[in-house]
């Protein structure tokens, strides 16, 4: 859990650009992008995913050497399940449209934690 | 060594094993610890103990989130669970984790609503598709984690979803490497820093080991040749009778970390007064708590929780372990009544837990040996 997952940015949505399509190891999901606001990737861009979220932006070279690191540790396996199971992908439901109320702009205090 | 030919430049590998040899030479015995359960993980399947000169030690530190959460704090998550309605979500190595009733599959085994959650944006959506049952998110991790549960609870805010609430168990890992330090049993010279924990918090909240305690400390990738250069940059500094924070793992870590996750974090979080940690005891201002403006979507308060301390069991020295006192093969329990089939304890059941981690690594090598003394 504590390593990051590498993925491709395929497409940015969303009205401020807070989730992006990825495709890791050719499988694709809705990830978050709300923790690279200050630093938003493009398409073609490639970042660290951690439970759904980008953390940050990575070469590609640093990111095919992280699909060997964590093939080497025995995790990718475990990696792949997660990312398949993003969007709750494993649940039984039907194909409903979700009507995902776009949020307000949210308010952020410039304050870091201590 | 295993894997060398994956990675690119198994030279450089060699060379910097025998950079090691060279610095570490046979006089001194190095005590480092890496603090992270991933490198604890990375060390034992890439076999760098075996490549190491025996006069350096490597420590397990205390930075599994699942390892160290006390087991009453599963029960009171599972207590929670147990009102109707309620559906119980957390991620997959959560689930096999003990509490006094057993683990939350269990729980799933015997009724309870208990549902694997990759994220907790999908623990959110779980709440959308539900919304006449309430979603209790049990959070765990250290600040690698926090910033995506931060987040999730703002866009519930501002989407005005109150059928979710998040059960919070985040843990900074900052004072858990003080406690270890103030540790009487413990004697340390150096450390290996968190790889993904450093991405949010950066390099500047380590600065007081070096500062205030005079040990060094390298934050590093996950790679074999990662951290084996930690390794020597640690060594190098400890040669120079020098003690500062240096960044191995620069092409993914910002030394300055990722203000728009600490921001997250501030706008939810507070931190508790003291938080319990398996092992470690009471930690002062060690974990996160929803704050005020979040007290909506907190379960501790939405829900009255037991709150009742659980001790482990006698003979499981998960602290002691936890704490680098003792090896995982020196626990009685170990290989025998607690195994990963059978955890007793929690270090047992996650994979970046050391008993896990050798349990795995180091039998199979035993039993390989034995194997092949039998065939000769």
């Amino acid at each position: 859990m504590c390593l990051a997952i590498p993925g491709k940015i395929v497409e940015i949505s969303g009205d401020n650009s807070e989730s992006a399509l990825v495709d890791v190891a050719g499988v694709r999901r809705k990830i978050d992008l709300g923790l690279l606001q200050d630093d938003k990737p493009v398409p073609g861009d490639w970042v660290l995913i951690h439970v759904g979220f980008a953390m940050s932006k990575i070469s590609e070279r640093d990111a095919l050497d992280q699909m060997n690191t964590l093939r080497a540790l025995g995790e990718i396996d475990g990696a792949m399940q997660e990312v398949q199971g993003y969007g709750l992908e494993e649940i039984d439901i039907d194909d409903v449209e979700m009507d995902d109320a776009e949020p307000d702009d949210v308010e952020v205090n410039d304050a870091e934690v201590n | 060594m295993k894997f060398v030919d994956e990675f690119r430049q198994p030279e450089l590998i060699s060379r910097t094993a025998e950079e090691i040899r060279r610095l570490a030479g046979s006089q001194r015995h190095y005590r480092l610890m890496e603090v992270c359960g991933g490198h604890t993980h990375a060390i034992y399947r890439f076999g760098l103990k075996d490549i190491l000169p025996e006069n350096i030690e490597l420590i397990h530190g205390p930075g599994c989130p699942v390892c160290v959460l006390p087991m009453g704090r599963i029960d009171d998550g599972l207590s929670i669970a147990q009102q109707p309605d309620v559906i119980f979500a957390a991620f997959g190595d959560m689930m096999r984790v003990p509490g006094t009733q057993g683990s939350p599959l269990e729980h799933k085994a015997r009724g309870m609503d208990v549902r694997i959650v990759y994220s907790p944006s999908d623990a959110l959506k779980l709440a959308r598709l539900n919304p006449e049952k309430h979603v209790m998110f049990f959070a765990i991790g250290f600040e690698t984690t926090a910033p995506s549960t931060a987040l999730t609870l703002m866009r519930a805010k501002a989407e005005g979803i109150h059928n979710f609430s998040v059960f919070c168990n985040h843990v900074t890992i900052i004072p858990a490497i003080r406690a270890i330090l103030d540790s009487p049993d413990m004697r340390l010279d150096a450390f290996i820093g968190p790889g993904h924990v450093s991405t949010v918090i950066g390099c500047r909240p380590y600065e007081w080991i070096a500062k205030d305690q005079d040990k060094p400390i390298v934050v590093s990738g996950f790679e074999p040749l990662d951290m084996l250069q930690s390794i020597v940059m640690l060594l190098r500094q400890l040669k120079a009778r020098e003690a500062k924070v240096e960044n191995q793992y620069k092409r993914v870590v910002p030394w300055e970390g990722n203000r728009a996750a600490l921001r997250a974090m501030a706008e939810v979080f507070q931190l508790r007064p003291y938080f319990e940690w398996r092992g470690l005891g009471f930690i002062s201002q060690s974990a996160l708590r929803l704050n005020d403006k979040y007290a909506a979507w907190d379960a501790e308060q939405r829900f009255a929780v037991p709150g009742i301390r659980v001790t482990d069991p006698k003979a499981a020295q998960c602290g002691e372990v936890l704490k680098g006192v003792l090896k995982p093969h020196q626990c009685k329990l170990f290989g025998r009544e607690c195994t990963p089939e059978h955890p007793i304890g929690a270090l047992m059941v996650s994979s970046e837990g050391s008993c896990a981690a050798y349990h795995n690594y180091e039998h199979r090598k035993a039993a390989m040996a034995s194997s092949l003394t039998s065939i000769a």
